[in-house]
């Protein structure tokens, strides 16, 4: 055709075409999405050591097997509360003059998603000896160890913070201390939580969602009770590890514990539900229950593992007994 | 009554089949039609094989009694050598009567019992389309291996067939032995006299020895051994270019070919990393910051550059003029080496964009990069404008539009002024889809639009099928960028889009692929002969089914499944690799004996190919299995370091596959290396010729 034999037409009309689609699809919904975008009221603006630290989490590429967005799947409920919203990624503004803007949403999950690991995990030993070598704490991880934030030396100075590392992962004698990095990194980490809706019922419903336990229950005839040890795995195997034996001055066993072995599980269930900081010798336990918001039956499910598991064997626990406990307790904490 | 039988037994495996289709008709209507054509398909199979097997029998049962025609029937139109034997037969007079015995017939029934259809209605899994292209894509080959094997049995019974017929020959020997022939020996004399005239084969020729006098016949075979390797073709001496382009496109191709090797060593490294994650403890050395070394560099300084060294010779060839400016060529392929170089310390180094996939280099990286392409943009752009043919080869469009929307799309990912909280994620969806299709993806297919003709002697199937997959991919490939953020926060209507968009690339990825095929149409002979098609044939291949299964990704269900998982990464090598590396080293090995005269040694060009090819089947396909079965996990709600559990073995293999694929990158580079070398090998024909012509000139002169 005549038409398409003059250069200038022919490549500016595909040129055109291909403007007008990309003003369409990419530059006009990301102006939009600029303009009518605010942070949520409950978003906390990132302290200036989570700020190097999110830098480091940049620098070191740690977007490329971990995701920071939760979709509306049932399936992602796991990594947060809620489905992700543009509102969560609204203060996030060009990082500096040679660095563009990093929401950090990621596209692979090699890792776990980190949108609530503030939440999740927020021990900060659990962060630095994870960092340090992640096959400390999890045996099975592939993630890189992040040696080079540490210092191992003949002694620790006043002020260093002291990781507790198993002999077997040393390099050299000596005791292993964070840097400054490590440290920054991990209050990004610690950072790193979901803000609430100020109005809940704007929370959008996750899709997917799996078919209820009385329709698959009916179907295959089987129990739908959680699985404890499947749970455990999930939500405590990290500290305590799966032999229940935690890790030497870092996190406390469970084989053969007091308060796991004690016929009134009360003390038990408090601890699951709103975490425990009795014991210096060992790190902080978050409030696993509360934070990924576990049902009694679940609840019932980890304790019962962990009464019957590595030698530990002490009366199982009732659903009905654990809902009247976590109801005493709720009424325990409004007092 | 024999009709009647066969078509019963035909009916009833049909029924057979059938029939779980027919009970569970509700809600999955078009997974059931497709078993239900599929088991059509293997019953008319089974129909016709059991038609054939009755025949046999049939004629086993009948032989046994009477012959299938009159003797008679058989003896007209007796050839010489025939006529010969009658008159052996009548001169000894007594012959030797032997009782034909008929040869027992072996009914192979074993043969037909494979065929089983299992048509089970499982799960809502099948009801998914993304599941449901990929289940016909593994069908295909399916279908084909049941068609060989019917194939097969096919031959298997004539074989059965032949032997029964050899017990015929016997009987119909026995009455030609039989037959009173004294009388028309004369009659027979005669036919074989006739038959037996032959031409000279010398009445054309004449007896003069044979010469070729306009030097028609070149590259004769003086080695007659058997050959270690099949023989392929001699690339064919084309017109001289200037040797000043060809220095500039050799370099390109070191270039990239250098890119290629660091890049692929790195990437191997990574996939090992995978399975001995405590290989190294160098902050340079981690995992997050090569990962980006290696993605960047295959992209930005392998395939961009072959793809542009490439270019500087198709532009100028299908507009039959000469490059505007060589210079120019210089500086972008300086400009883009550097690119690349200082992106990857600076990415070592911990110096990154912020981590959207494919815009990791820093800006002032990146601007290094689009001068580059700017500066051949202008290049060709002018190259195209002093061409002397009157339309514009599909290929440039092509090209030249890869170039113009390679631009675009680096300054909509770097421009700072719609980047802000989301804009960055949906900037970054399009970048990283535009990036591969409209820059590498175009540019490669105006490149293979020019060598595979070429390759095949022969012009391109359809030129408007090329021009219609050139809008199409322009209109459909626009849309689909944000499908890497399928039920992320960014707006639902540009998610559905971008499914639409990515259901519509069938059209361009049929129509290219219907070209390239039906190009090949009537040439596949060449495929033995020749070192290039077999990687053009792959790339193709790989074009369709690599960017079909990006369809099958895009979808809701789908990504349930499949996305976060590895399987994308086994999708982009299946593309990045399968289709455009296949495509730019078909296209090389075309181009760079053309430009140095020397060709690579062919067996290792062979070498190349089949552990490029393995590799990628050894690295994709048990990584798309394995994250299959993680994806499913993550939705049952395993614990997530199960699924880490699970995918060991399938790492695993991911790295034995990287590990051929990265050897035959060494290949390559060795082969590169055959092709550009200076030649230093002192040839004693070449020095005895120009002696001769030294002092025939000199006699010349001093004449």
């Amino acid at each position: 055709m005549y038409f398409f034999d003059n250069p200038t037409k022919l490549f500016g009309i595909a040129l055109g075409l291909f403007l007008v689609l990309t003003a369409f699809v990419a530059i006009m919904p990301a102006m939009t999405n600029q303009r009518n975008n605010a942070p949520l009221p409950g978003s906390v603006q990132l302290s200036e050591e989570a700020q190097k630290g999110k830098a480091l989490f940049i620098a070191n590429g740690c977007v490329a097997c971990h995701t920071q967005q939760v979709r509306n799947v049932a399936m992602d409920q796991v990594w947060g509360e809620r489905p992700g919203l543009p509102a969560d990624y609204a203060q996030m503004e060009r990082t500096d003059f040679w660095r563009n803007t990093a929401t950090l949403m990621g596209t692979e999950r090699t890792g776990p998603d980190l949108t609530s690991v503030g939440t999740r995990q927020p021990s900060k030993e659990w962060n630095l000896v994870h960092l340090f070598n992640p096959r400390i704490v999890v045996k099975e991880s592939v993630m890189p160890a992040y040696r080079w934030l540490f210092d191992t030396k003949p002694e620790a100075a006043a002020g260093e913070t002291v990781v507790s590392i198993p002999d077997s992962f040393k390099r050299s004698k000596g005791v292993v201390v964070a840097k400054p990095e490590a440290l920054q990194l991990v209050a990004y980490l610690q950072s790193l939580k979901q803000a609430k809706l100020p109005n809940p019922s704007d929370v959008p419903a996750f899709l997917y969602e799996k078919q209820s336990a009385a329709q698959t229950g009916s179907a295959t005839g089987q129990s739908t009770l959680p699985n404890g040890q499947a749970l455990y795995a999930t939500h405590c195997q990290a500290c305590h590890q799966e032999n229940g034996e935690g890790l030497k001055g870092a996190f406390p066993p469970l084989k053969g514990s007091r308060i796991v072995l004690d016929p009134n599980p009360k003390m038990m269930l408090a601890i699951i539900l709103k975490g425990y900081d009795a014991r210096p010798e060992f790190g902080v336990m978050p409030a696993v229950g509360t934070n990924a918001n576990l049902k009694p039956e679940e609840i019932q499910a980890i304790i019962n593992h962990e009464r019957t598991s590595w030698g530990n064997n002490t009366t199982k626990v009732t659903a009905a007994e654990v809902t009247r406990l976590m109801e005493a307790i709720k009424g325990d904490s409004t007092q | 009554m024999n009709t009647k039988r066969k078509s019963c037994c035909s009916v009833v495996p049909l029924f057979l089949l059938a029939s779980p289709v027919v009970a569970a008709d509700t809600g999955m209507g078009l997974v059931m039609w497709s078993i239900v054509l599929v088991a059509f398909v293997i019953a008319l199979l089974i129909l016709w094989l059991a038609i054939q097997t009755k025949n046999v029998i049939r004629s086993y049962l009948t032989g046994k009694s009477e012959p299938s025609q009159p003797y008679e029937n058989y003896l007209t139109n007796l050839q010489s050598d025939e006529i010969q034997v009658l008159l052996d037969m009548q001169r000894k007079s007594d012959a030797v009567k032997r009782p034909g015995q008929m040869a027992a017939v072996l009914f192979a029934s074993g043969l037909l019992a494979p065929f089983t259809a299992q048509a089970q209605a499982t799960g809502s899994l099948l009801s998914q389309e993304g599941i449901l292209i990929t289940i016909f894509l593994l069908v295909i080959p399916m279908v084909i291996g049941v068609f060989i094997l019917a194939v097969k049995i096919k031959s298997r019974l004539n074989q059965l067939k032949n032997r029964h017929q050899a017990a015929q020959a016997r009987q119909l020997a026995g009455f030609v032995k039989r037959m009173p022939l004294a009388a028309s020996i004369p009659e027979l004399l005669t036919r074989k006299q006739a038959l037996d005239f032959r031409l000279t084969n010398q009445e054309l020729a004449g007896n003069e020895p044979p010469s070729d006098a306009k030097g028609l016949i070149g590259n004769v075979q003086v080695e007659v051994n058997p050959p270690f390797v099949a023989r392929k073709k001699k690339a064919i001496q084309r017109p001289k270019i200037d040797p000043e382009l060809a220095r500039l496109i050799n370099w390109f191709i070191g270039c990239a070919g250098f890119w290629l090797l660091l890049g692929t060593t790195v990437g191997e490294y990574l996939g090992i990393k995978f399975v001995a994650p405590d290989v190294d403890g160098v902050s340079w050395l981690s995992f997050g910051r090569l990962r980006p070394v290696h993605t960047n560099s295959v992209f930005w300084g392998w395939a961009s550059l072959a793809m542009l060294g490439l270019g500087h010779y198709v532009v100028p060839r299908v507009s039959n003029t000469s490059l505007y400016s060589i210079r120019l060529g210089w500086y972008s392929l300086i400009l883009i080496n550097v690119a690349v170089l200082t992106g990857t310390l600076f990415l070592m180094g911990g110096i990154n964009n912020g981590g959207g996939e494919y815009r990791e280099y820093i800006w002032p990286v990146m601007l290094s990069f689009s001068i580059g392409l700017f500066l051949t943009l202008l290049n060709f752009f002018q190259t195209v404008g002093t061409r002397t043919t009157t339309e514009i080869y599909i290929s440039n469009w092509y090209i030249i539009s890869a170039i113009l929307f390679g631009i675009t799309i680096v300054l909509v990912a770097y421009l700072p002024f719609w980047q802000n909280g989301l804009g960055e994620t949906i900037i970054q969806g399009y970048y990283m889809h535009q990036g591969v299709g409209m820059w590498f993806m175009l540019f490669t297919l105006g490149i293979v639009y020019y060598f595979l003709p070429q390759q095949l002697n022969r012009p391109i199937y359809s030129y408007s099928l090329g021009i219609l997959a050139f809008w199409a991919q322009i209109l459909f490939y626009t849309l689909i960028g944000t499908h890497h953020f399928v039920f992320s926060a960014i707006p639902w209507w540009l998610q559905t889009l971008a499914i639409v968009g990515s259901v519509g690339m069938v059209i361009p990825v049929v129509a290219g692929t219907t070209n390239f095929l039906m190009t090949f149409r009537g040439s596949w002979h060449k495929l033995a002969d020749s070192y290039t098609l077999p990687f053009f044939l792959t790339g193709v291949v790989f074009y369709f089914t690599g960017s079909l299964q990006g369809t099958a990704e895009a979808f809701r269900f789908t990504n349930l499944v499949w996305h976060f998982t590895d399987f994308t990464v086994a999708h982009s090598h299946l593309t990045m690799y399968g289709i455009i590396s296949f495509l730019l080293w078909a296209s090389i090995y075309a181009l760079v004996p053309r430009l140095t005269g020397q060709e690579p040694p062919q067996i290792t060009v062979g070498v190349h190919f089949w552990l490029a090819l393995l590799g990628l089947l050894f690295y994709t396909v048990p990584l798309m299995y394995g994250s299959t079965l993680r994806g499913l996990m993550w939705m049952e709600g395993k614990p997530f370091i199960e699924s880490v559990v699970l995918m060991a073995p399938y790492w695993l293999w991911r790295a034995i596959g990287g590990s051929l694929m990265w050897l035959s990158h060494v290949f390559f580079a060795y082969n590169l290396y055959r092709m550009l070398r200076i030649d230093t090998t002192f040839s004693v024909r070449d020095a005895a010729f120009d002696q001769l012509k030294a002092e025939y000139s000199d006699a010349e002169s001093t004449r």
